[in-house]
């Protein structure tokens, strides 16, 4: 079998017009199809006390619950959150960079805590709620005080760290709504900004606590 | 990423059902973050991947007479949440402070931070875990091995265990479940982490057919213990050196003392010269210092990796003088 990895293959076309770098990676894994249709009974069965259901290797139902919405997708167990979000559901703003849980950049929030979606598989992700930075976005004119602060900071430079940290500090103010600097700085300590925007980002968390917490803006 | 079945049993015993005879059939999952990465890399391809998240029997810390249980299923995160950790195990907190990212302490446990691979590149790229090419040349000693041990390499092994928790618990004297269908074992926490010798072997004392359940901790009574991590960066970064500490004080003086040292060796290194360095002299500045230097005194550094054995010795000397209180 071919190195196909988990981004390229299983996912349903979303039958969009016009051509973007997006829709012909998810039009080649069209072909990547094939490696759903493993064979089945890789191991021996389990042991007749088990009761545990083996699922997979192809596709199986999964259901995740993303900003208050239920998703059903049919998707293979190895497929990670990231992965689903972004190629299954069109949620690309966690972005994909290390893709080891190192980097920060595609930081959910799930069961209320920041988690590198990444390396959580999709599976595992059922029954817990999950927030993602299109959660935070205006609905009704007013967008989340977080990426307001990051904005009003200048808290970016290229922008592609700024979607984790954006979901890193609101997990991090929902647990601690009064931070200082220096706990900001540690509780930032799992997302990394190459451009180095990290004085804007923890001015931006600052900014977002006092915001949240109903106080004046300095 | 390979495909693999899934199972997600609801107790350990359906667990053991699902469980290869070999490795490679069946890898079990707890918080993902090192498994599925190296799934990625194909250096794991299991058949099965079995989801330890649903088995409670593996959650929980409990208070008893004889310590802490800690199930091995609890993430850093809880592990640091709890009240008697903080109080009575400082040298736990700071080892798992150290784990810098809040979605690694998040996502990430107990039983993980034991059981996961070394971050040893030649293996992450596919070269074993002895680092050999195809004709059975050692590419660590004449390679890039400025992270590698310093200690306990004249083996093959050339390594550095990865686990944060694992030198603070041998030096608190835990003991570890390591549960099958056939029943249950205990294994000193000193005696889990392995040197291998040959390329099919693991680090750790782990059959493919059984399951980390818990870590006990004895009671602290008055062991003042602390751990000192140096790193390069402030956040995020993996350890260059740590040193975890325990030691027991008569008046004055030092009656027992434990001193291990993380990220120097292909296990944790249990320096039994340290502790002879500190027994029955009073611990300030210059024993913690004398202690270092015993324990780091039969160093063999590779060809980049010098500059570890003075990081080293800070390590010792700065946790040695924190668990107490002088630092």
């Amino acid at each position: 079998m071919s190195k196909i990895d988990s981004e390229d293959h299983g996912k349903k076309h979303p039958g969009k017009k016009g051509f973007s770098r997006r829709s012909f990676l998810q039009g080649i894994g069209i072909s990547g199809g094939a490696v759903a249709s493993l064979p089945k009974g890789l191991l021996a069965e389990p042991q007749a006390e088990s009761g545990a259901r083996v699922m997979g290797p192809g596709p199986v139902p999964v259901s995740l619950r993303i900003n208050g919405k239920v998703h059903n997708l049919n998707i293979e167990p190895r497929v990670t959150l990231l992965d689903a979000l972004r190629n299954h559901l069109d949620l690309t703003g966690a972005k994909k960079v290390c893709d080891r849980s190192v980097c920060g950049t595609c930081t959910v929030i799930v069961a209320g805590h920041p988690v590198y979606a990444c390396g959580l598989l999709a599976i595992e992700a059922q029954g817990k709620d999950i927030q993602t930075i299109e959660g935070l976005l205006s609905t009704h004119g007013k967008a989340h005080p977080v990426p307001t602060a990051f904005v009003e900071n200048d808290a970016q430079q290229c922008g592609f760290c700024t979607p984790g940290f954006v979901m890193a500090v609101k997990a991090f103010l929902d647990k601690h709504p009064n931070p200082t600097m220096e706990q900001v700085k540690q509780g930032l300590g799992g997302n990394l900004c190459r451009c180095g925007t990290y004085i804007g980002v923890r001015q931006a968390a600052l900014d977002a606590a006092r915001e949240m917490r109903g106080g004046k803006r300095a | 990423m390979q495909a693999f079945e899934y199972a997600k049993p609801a107790t350990l015993k359906e667990a053991f059902g699902l469980l290869g005879a070999q490795w490679g059939e069946a890898d079990l999952l707890a918080g993902g973050t090192d498994l599925l990465s190296l799934m990625k890399d194909y250096i794991h391809k299991p058949k099965r991947v079995v989801s330890l998240t649903g088995v409670k029997e593996l959650k929980g810390i409990k208070s008893s007479s004889d310590g802490l249980h800690i199930g091995a299923m609890v993430t850093l995160e809880e592990l640091l949440g709890n009240a008697q950790v903080r109080k009575e195990y400082l040298s736990l907190v700071q080892a798992a402070r150290g784990v810098t990212s809040p979605q690694i302490r998040a996502m990430g446990t107990v039983g993980g931070d034991l059981c996961q691979r070394p971050r040893c590149w030649y293996f992450r790229n596919g070269f074993g875990l002895l680092a050999r090419e195809g004709d059975g040349k050692e590419l660590v000693p004449n390679g890039e091995n400025r992270y590698h041990a310093i200690l306990g390499n004249s083996g093959p092994a050339k390594f550095v265990s990865a686990s944060s928790l694992g030198p603070a618990l041998i030096a608190l004297g835990a003991k570890l479940t390591i549960a099958s269908g056939s029943g249950n074992r205990n294994v000193d926490a000193d005696k889990f982490f392995l040197t291998p010798n040959d390329p099919a072997s693991r680090e750790v004392d782990l059959k493919p057919n059984e399951i980390l359940t818990e870590i006990v901790v004895p009671p602290a009574a008055g062991t003042k213990n602390a751990t000192y991590e140096v790193r390069q960066k402030e956040a995020l970064d993996w350890p260059l050196a740590t040193a975890s500490v325990a030691l027991k004080t008569s008046g004055s003086t030092v009656s027992s003392a434990k001193v291990v040292l993380g990220h120097v060796a292909p296990t944790p290194w249990n320096s039994a010269e340290a502790a002879q360095a500190l027994v029955g002299k009073p611990l300030n500045e210059s024993t913690a210092k004398a202690a270092a230097e015993a324990a780091l005194a039969g160093a063999t550094p590779l060809s980049q990796n010098r500059y570890k054995i003075q990081l080293a010795k800070v390590a010792v000397k700065r946790a040695l003088l924190a668990a107490a209180g002088k630092a």
